[in-house]
């Protein structure tokens, strides 16, 4: 099995698509070249590999990367509905825009979005010791970004834009992890539990190193982003629900 | 100070003349109710929860308990609960929760149905002397069968048939999860359903490792917050359960409180020490029928189509066309949970006052699934207080392939459901995380009691259907002529499609 394999998705359905790809992994690829996508749903679902590099050409369908565990998948075009939902590890590097529920659920792993985000983006996303998952995210997010966030990084840079999130419910919810903006964000488009901050410079050296990861995929000056002002988003309490039970 | 103090709900007397003075009541009560004074055991009534665990402990049978010995006023509106829930309320400006099922005195269908014998033109059968098929295979089913001649006389089968859930009776236990209950409980009930050959769910809090010896035997849950979960606990499961909803609390999410996330839950949850663990109402990647098939061949694809996937909803009125809809998203089972299942935790107002009762549920999904003519191809588990054999028959005649049972696994285990599991101090060791509770479990004593539970059971179904005249658990399933309604109302009667008495 040579390391670098081609895989033509022309008309071709999800199943026998993911099939082939694990079939591949397993014979040892570490290059998998999918070609022709065009709306298959699922592509890498629950694959494992931390030395596998997938590059999917065209437009994946749904839940690209979900379960994912490993592997480094590159998309050269938009995504549908929630890429990277509930991925573990691996890297998912994003060529355009990708819709709703982008990153949901994500536990672990990097998610980098070039362009904008739908709505929902980052939504439940939690840490567990060195699994801290991180979304960054080019342009624009709608509205309820990084709702019931229990851990992990959140950036949206807003880049060409004149607001990173312009729309409301950001952080309804949120019991850990932090989100980032850059540039100002309107206080009452905050959700219940959330709290405004400004970014210090530990908060600066803690993102620097995505901003950088972000830059370098897609050909940004990293000083230039990081020049600009952050707003950082982060939970009123660890235990948003504490105050609103009694017992019987 | 306008409201005071409430009268006390449980009077505990201690027999003086049998006490020994052996202090296990003070050692077993969780809730602190009992301390000595001299040579005297005294209770503080207003702490105790009726958990029974000092009565079964003493070994005098020295303690007598009796309920609610100080009534207010009587009135058939405002009723004690209806009075205090003010109080609390007026108190606390909070919402009241509350644990196990629903309270409310609404009557059980189950008992206004009764089941049927065969006399004398239709013999019955004598399980003793014939086989009876209780084995129950839970999964897709194919539409039509296929078979290839290979040759003369020579037959395979064509059709790919989906992966199905063999259960060796159609008792399987339903998903409770670590933090909500212990992993002794866990353990104890996993190691019963291996014995039985028969299933139990992992709840939403993921799988201990010390699970993993059982995992053929568990069906791993996917829920809102989806704790616990990625790719190796999705592998590990016999079949995946997506939980939409749940029948004690239909509508809304989940919450495990931070104090209750100790080391281990924190470790298989993947989620920090003492973080709240928020499953919010919604699976914010499912608004639609469409996106909820989006996650049932998500989970297959992930899983490489070896699992039966599950989608779990709450009993409510509109439940038969929700339940095609979950048929079509190419989920293999319907799980139906009524409006009298239990929970650890849930606010008082939904468990008692949200949701339908599941025998209503069945026999509408049932024939919604038959009119659309995709009954065949789905199975339906029904949940949500089943007491006894009896009604596990009457869920199976009624439409359903199998059931999940809770609460009857616990009181298995000793629970003596008295409703406190919220405050985590359970003193029989199951709604509880507190290691010196915990271990009041004995796993083996603990899965041979559970054990015994869906063996007695099984074997009282075996017989009910040979009294009927059926042989075959397949002959039960949606056979309402063997029901018939006892002081039913008609429009009860209809919803059932059942004939009433005499008829
Ligand atoms: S357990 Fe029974 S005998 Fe022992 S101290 Fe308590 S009441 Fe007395
Ligand atoms: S599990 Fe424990 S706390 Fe819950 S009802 Fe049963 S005995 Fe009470």
């Amino acid at each position: 099995m040579p390391d670098t394999i081609t895989i033509d998705a022309k008309d071709m359905h999800y199943t026998p698509l993911n099939k082939k790809i694990r079939e591949a992994v397993n014979d040892g690829a570490k290059e998998i070249i999918i070609e022709n996508v065009l709306g298959q749903r699922f592509i890498g679902n629950g694959l494992r590999g931390d030395d596998v590099e997938i590059k999917v050409k065209g437009v994946p369908g749904g839940d690209i990367a979900m379960f994912m565990s490993g592997p480094h998948v590159t998309v050269y075009g938009n995504c549908d509905h929630a890429p990277g939902n509930t991925m573990d590890a691996g890297v998912l590097v994003i060529h355009g825009s990708s819709g709703d529920a982008t990153a949901h659920s994500m536990r672990g792993g990097e998610v980098y979005v070039r362009d904008d985000i739908g709505y929902r983006g980052g939504i439940h996303m939690k840490a567990y010791h060195e699994k801290r998952p991180v979304l960054v995210v080019g342009g624009q997010a709608k509205a309820f970004l990084g709702e019931y966030m229990a851990g992990g990084i959140l950036i949206v840079l807003g880049m060409n834009q004149d607001f990173a999130v312009n729309e409301r419910g950001i952080g309804s919810g949120i019991h850990g992890g932090m989100i980032f903006v850059r540039g100002d964000v309107d206080e009452n488009l905050l959700g219940i539990g959330a709290k405004k901050e400004q970014a210090d410079m530990d908060d600066l050296k803690t993102i620097r190193i995505y901003i950088e990861k972000f830059a370098d995929y897609f050909g940004f000056d990293s000083d230039e982003i990081l020049k600009s002002g952050f707003t950082k988003i982060v939970p009123a309490s660890a235990r948003p629900f504490a105050n609103k039970y009694c017992w019987e | 100070m306008t409201i005071g103090s409430t009268p006390v709900k449980y009077r505990i007397k201690i027999d003086q003349d049998l006490c020994m003075l052996c202090e296990r009541c003070i050692e077993n009560c969780s809730y602190g109710v009992f301390r000595r004074e001299g040579q005297k055991i005294v209770p503080d009534f207003r702490k105790c929860t009726a958990c029974h665990r000092c009565i079964a402990m003493c070994p005098r049978d020295a303690i007598t308990l009796e309920e609610k010995p100080n009534d207010y006023r009587s009135h058939p509106l405002w009723t004690r609960e209806a009075r205090e829930a003010i109080y609390n309320q007026a108190n606390s400006g909070r919402i009241i929760l509350s644990g196990m099922g629903n309270a409310k005195d609404y009557p059980v269908i189950f008992d206004r149905l009764v089941l049927d014998a065969c006399q004398v033109t239709n013999p019955s059968i004598d399980p003793l002397r014939e086989p009876m098929e209780l084995r129950t295979y839970i999964g897709k089913k194919p539409r039509k069968i296929e078979i290839n001649t290979v040759k003369e006389g020579d037959y395979e089968l064509k059709t790919k048939i989906a992966p199905n859930l063999k259960l060796e009776t159609p008792v399987m236990i339903g998903h409770m999860s670590y933090g909500a209950i212990s992993l002794n409980a866990q353990l104890a009930m996993a190691k019963a359903v291996n014995k039985v050959g028969t299933f139990m769910g992992t709840g939403e809090g993921g799988l201990h490792k010390d699970l993993y010896p059982y995992q053929n035997n568990m069906i791993v849950q996917i829920a809102s917050g989806r704790f616990g979960v990625d790719i190796n606990y999705l592998e590990r499961g016999a079949a995946i359960e997506i939980k939409i909803g749940q029948g004690a609390k239909p509508g809304i999410g989940g919450h495990l409180p931070g104090e209750k996330v100790a080391e281990d839950v924190s470790k298989t949850r993947m989620i920090p020490l003492h973080s709240d663990a928020i499953s919010p109402a919604p699976h914010h990647d499912i608004y639609s029928i469409e996106d909820l098939a989006q996650l049932v061949r998500s989970l297959k694809e992930a899983t490489e189509w070896k699992k039966p996937v599950f989608v779990k909803i709450a009993a409510v009125h509109n439940v038969a066309a929700i339940a095609a809809g979950i048929a079509k998203s190419s989920a293999d089972a319907v799980v139906i949970d009524g409006f009298r299942g239990g929970t650890g935790a849930a606010p008082r107002v939904f468990r008692d006052h949200v949701g339908i009762p599941v025998e209503a549920a069945i026999a509408a999904v049932d024939d919604k699934l038959r009119e659309q003519g995709i009954r065949n191809e789905v199975s339906i588990i029904a949940s949500g207080g089943l007491r006894d054999s009896a009604d596990v028959t009457k869920a199976i005649a009624l439409g359903a392939d199998a059931v999940y049972i809770g609460t009857a696994a616990l009181i298995a285990m000793g629970c003596r459901v008295c409703g406190s599991c919220y405050r985590g101090l359970c003193p029989w060791g199951i709604a509880t995380q507190r290691p010196e509770l915990v271990s009041r479990i004995n796993t083996d004593e603990a899965a041979q009691n559970v054990e015994n539970l869906i063996n007695g059971w099984t074997l009282e179904l075996a017989e009910l259907m040979g009294a009927a005249g059926i042989n075959s658990i397949e002959s039960l399933r949606g056979n309402r002529d063997r029901l018939r309604g006892y002081l039913l109302d008609e429009g009860i009667m209809e919803v059932l499609d059942v004939k009433m008495i005499g008829a």
